[in-house]
């Protein structure tokens, strides 16, 4: 060995060795390098060592990802969420890069616990590491942030309303608070300012404030020497090579995990045989951000979710309680952290602060498993058990007083049953936390797919291509104003009978179609609850017309019958997937025989106006167009215009009527969102993104 | 170049080193030096992979675009600019029918034909505008002049002279431009992909 060196050495060194000669002699970086990897390990390298260097690497991995991510995201209300979706489903490894940035940005929360708790364990926050230890906090403070930031970006449903939250606990500091929210959020509302704020915060005032921060903890780091597992009895070892395998393969591990967790739906996918989408791999993407849009399914990141339950402790406590929950229960917590160098100097002190660390981990693993709980309990709790008491809570409507006397004044039961009405209050809460996250899921999948159109998003950004979506607007619209009358019940479905009996007007399910047309001209069904019969006009000329003219076979034959139905269905003008079932309907001489029928002043004509066949407006509504768009706005509009049912209207509002000066209960947009709806007009993907 | 000498460049080794254990301590730091890397590597190949996106990108394939009507262009052997109207995609969001270049459109006297010239300067990009006292096209940016029919006014900067574009009359009176790009700085007319 020494031979070999002292010939090298005497060698003229080759061009590259002259090169780094060069430099070496110029910045000594020999040194440097030598410093950084010849230190010694006392009591050798040890694997309890190396999350210190997994959580360099996590944080390496976020600003090389971040970075790229950068190049491709717009910080605006219009452009967020529109360059996420950009990166996410159109750009080559786009949901790669942001997959490992998400599920990294979680595996650095992990990480920075397991350090912290070896650091604690091993006593390494003691003198002369105090100091070191305090910018270890700081550090994790900083990592937290960049991970709250993080969360809005998207600029979708479930960053925005978590950060709204956010912010507005940032408003109950004393005196400062709303200065503070009002500075963050870039002015009094939320907007492009609030994005360009985090977005500042996140990629710029953080990061450089940490690796401030991180080279002075490296260098005190180094100054210190590690902390050693005591007593040390093996010998010691040096930190290359021996300490850096171990920490490259703790790093590899940690990669490896946030590929798994990125690839695991991929593997799912391909052993269930089902087409793999790379555009739904990775981070997920809600629906664009909108405030008029309640999101029921708002909760933090996980990492985030025993603050959010620990907060629900202090529920009925009004302001004051989340200012504790929120502010100081945290700031005492983070304040006994800081102390515990001071602590740790007491004989117990140390044994403290462990019990202390590892009590403040149980109690966060403990709230997060309480509000998953809460959250997902309808998922695993058998609600057969509480048939009983379910039964009971119907008939006495919770009431204490009719409770005791269905249970013949009986306290033990009482109590038990009362414990019963809590777990099935829970499991109610729980299942509409997850069916508004099932509602939350399709909304987020309906906005990437209208984003996804080939004449792309609009200039005014997604937000206005999701509220102006027939799909998901529709349904929407459909049970806030017309649901508590109107059915929409496919008859064949096994529930149908049962929502029919609570309707009290016709089932606008396939309104249109030569189905709903021919169930309306069926004498058993005219007056059954999917027609007329929930309905003033339940013994109505139609329906009188229906059971009787119409079963008179001299008059009208059942093909006759066939013929009006393909004609009336033929006025809607519905798409020809809708009608294709119909293999009739689209018959053009069916049609014509049927428009005479209809027509004919003897028979439907005699009450209805019918294109030109000259009947006067007032007896029954005009069926021209009948099921078409503008029919069907016309009729929602005003059902009391004498084109429709006139002063004979039922109790349908006029819902785009309103008196001068006041608004309508829906605008026209809105009117022909429920029209399409229910016509079945809306974006389709030409080829659906899984064929692809 | 010799291992040692390669470990050279990056260190000065310490000359003595226990001899017993070293074979082991190499594969210990062949084992770390591939572990880190891949580990490092991942993010970096994944950001290289999206950050390179751009090449995948192609533009749209030249049309002919309306740009006005013969009224609007008198045949007295002046150009008028115009702008050329077009839906265009920008990544995500579609513009409909947006201004996305500006021609010179010229028609002689007592010609039916109307001659259609880029406004873009061929020598580097910059808008050329019309010198109406001189009767000429003169770029603001480094002097290219060019004739009121695209040729070069010496001396110029411009290797080239002004690119024309196809132009067709339709029947109904309007004049479309087939819409390309040309790459600027080089003598020949190449048009852009």
């Amino acid at each position: 060995m020494s031979t070999s060196m002292s010939n090298s050495s005497k060698q003229k060194p080759g061009l590259l060795g002259q090169l780094a000669d060069f430099f070496d002699d110029r910045t000594g970086y020999r040194k440097l390098v030598n410093e950084l990897l010849f230190e010694r390990v006392p009591g050798g390298a040890r694997w309890r060592y190396v999350w210190g260097s997994t959580l360099v690497f996590a944080f390496m991995t976020q600003a090389i990802t971040g970075l790229v991510l950068w190049s491709s995201y717009s910080a605006g209300a219009q452009s967020a969420w529109e360059s996420v979706f950009f990166i996410q489903h159109e750009m080559t490894g786009g949901w790669l890069l942001r997959g490992i940035h998400h599920v990294m940005a979680q595996a650095m929360v992990v990480l920075l616990a397991l350090h912290l708790m070896q650091v604690v364990i091993d006593g390494a926050y003691r003198a002369p590491r105090e100091v070191n230890f305090w910018l270890g906090l700081v550090l994790m403070m900083l990592v937290l942030g960049m991970a709250l930031t993080g969360y809005l970006l998207p600029w979708d449903q479930k960053g925005y309303w978590a950060t709204r939250v956010a912010t507005n606990l940032a408003g109950l500091v004393p005196l400062l608070g709303p200065s503070i929210q009002q500075v963050i959020i870039g002015g009094p509302d939320y907007g492009h300012h609030t994005l360009t704020r985090f977005f500042a915060i996140h990629a710029g005032f953080l990061p450089a404030t940490l690796v401030i921060m991180l080279v002075v903890h490296l260098s005190l780091f180094r100054k210190h020497g590690l902390c050693a597992r005591q007593p040390i009895v093996r010998s010691d070892g040096m930190f290359w090579p021996d300490q850096v395998l171990k920490d490259a393969v703790a790093c590899l591990a940690v990669m490896a995990v946030v590929l798994g967790v990125i690839l695991l739906p991929a593997l799912q996918a391909m052993l269930a045989g089902r087409p793999i989408v790379p555009g739904e791999l990775g981070a997920e993407l809600g629906a664009p951000a909108d405030p008029s849009q309640p999101y029921a399914a708002a909760r933090p990141e996980w990492y985030f979710l025993f603050l959010f339950q620990f907060l629900k402790v202090f529920e009925g406590w009004g302001a004051s309680g989340e200012f504790l929950g929120a502010i100081v229960v945290p700031g005492v917590v983070m304040a006994m952290m800081f102390l515990m160098p001071i602590i740790g100097r007491w004989n117990l002190g140390h044994r403290f602060n462990i019990a202390f660390t590892l009590a403040l981990l149980v109690g966060i693993g403990l709230l997060t498993g309480m509000a998953l709980n809460e959250d997902y309990c309808a998922l695993w709790v058998n609600k057969s058990s509480l048939a009983e008491a379910e039964n009971l809570l119907k008939k006495t409507e919770g009431d204490p007083v009719k409770l005791s006397a269905a249970l013949g004044g009986n306290q033990a039961q009482i109590i038990a049953m009362q414990k019963q009405f809590k777990k099935l209050e829970a499991i109610r809460n729980s299942e509409s936390f997850l069916a508004a996250a099932t509602q939350a899921q399709m909304d987020g999948e309906r906005a990437i797919e209208l984003a996804g159109r080939p004449e792309r998003i609009p200039p005014s950004g997604a937000l206005e291509l999701v509220r102006s979506d027939a799909k998901s607007q529709g349904p929407r619209l459909f049970a806030q104003h017309c649901s508590s009358c109107h059915a929409y019940v496919d008859p064949q479905d096994a529930k149908a009978s049962e929502q029919l009996a609570k309707a009290s007007a016709a089932n606008l399910y396939g309104f249109g179609t030569a189905a709903w047309m021919r169930g309306l001209l069926d004498p058993a069904e005219v007056a059954g609850p999917a027609y007329f019969g929930n309905t003033a006009h339940s013994d109505d000329d139609m329906v009188s017309f229906v059971t009787q003219d119409l079963t008179d076979r001299d008059t009208w034959k059942l093909e006759d019958i066939e013929a009006v139905v393909v004609a009336m269905s033929a006025e809607s003008g519905l798409r020809p997937q809708q009608t294709a079932a119909d293999a009739k309907a689209t018959e053009a001489a069916l049609i014509a025989k049927g428009r005479a029928l209809v027509s004919d002043v003897e028979r439907c004509g005699s009450c209805h106006t019918f294109h030109d066949n000259g009947t006067k407006l007032g007896s029954a509504p005009d069926i021209t167009g009948w099921g078409s768009r503008s029919w069907l706005v016309g009729i929602i509009t005003d059902p009391t215009h004498k084109q429709f049912y006139g002063d004979t209207n039922d109790r349908m509002p006029s819902f785009g009527k309103a008196d001068p000066g006041s608004v309508p209960i829906l605008s026209t947009q809105q009117i022909e969102l429920v029209v399409d709806w229910l016509r079945g007009d809306w974006y389709r993907p030409a080829v659906s993104k899984a064929a692809r | 170049m010799s291992k040692q000498s390669a470990k050279n460049l990056l260190v000065r080794l310490p000359t003595t080193e226990a001899e017993p254990g070293q074979r082991r301590a190499f594969l210990a730091k062949a084992a770390a030096i591939v572990c880190g890397g891949l580990a490092t590597l991942t993010p970096l190949a994944a950001g290289v992979w999206m950050f390179l996106d751009p090449l995948r990108r192609r533009a749209a394939t030249a049309s002919f675009l309306p740009v006005t009507t013969t009224t609007s262009v008198p045949d007295d052997g002046v150009p008028r600019q115009f702008a050329v109207v077009s839906d265009r995609i920008d990544a995500w969001t579609g513009f409909a029918a947006e201004p996305i270049g500006a021609v010179y459109l010229c028609r002689q006297q007592g010609a039916a034909e109307v001659q259609a010239l880029s406004a873009t300067c061929p020598h580097a990009g910059c808008f050329v505008q019309i010198e109406a006292d001189e009767n000429c096209f003169r770029c603001p940016c480094h002097n290219s002049k060019f004739t009121f029919a695209g040729s070069m006014v010496a001396p110029s900067p411009s290797p080239r002279a002004m690119d024309a574009l196809e132009c067709r009359l339709e029947k109904n009176g309007t004049i479309t431009v087939k819409w390309e790009t040309f790459y600027t700085g080089v003598a020949g007319k190449v048009t852009r992909p």
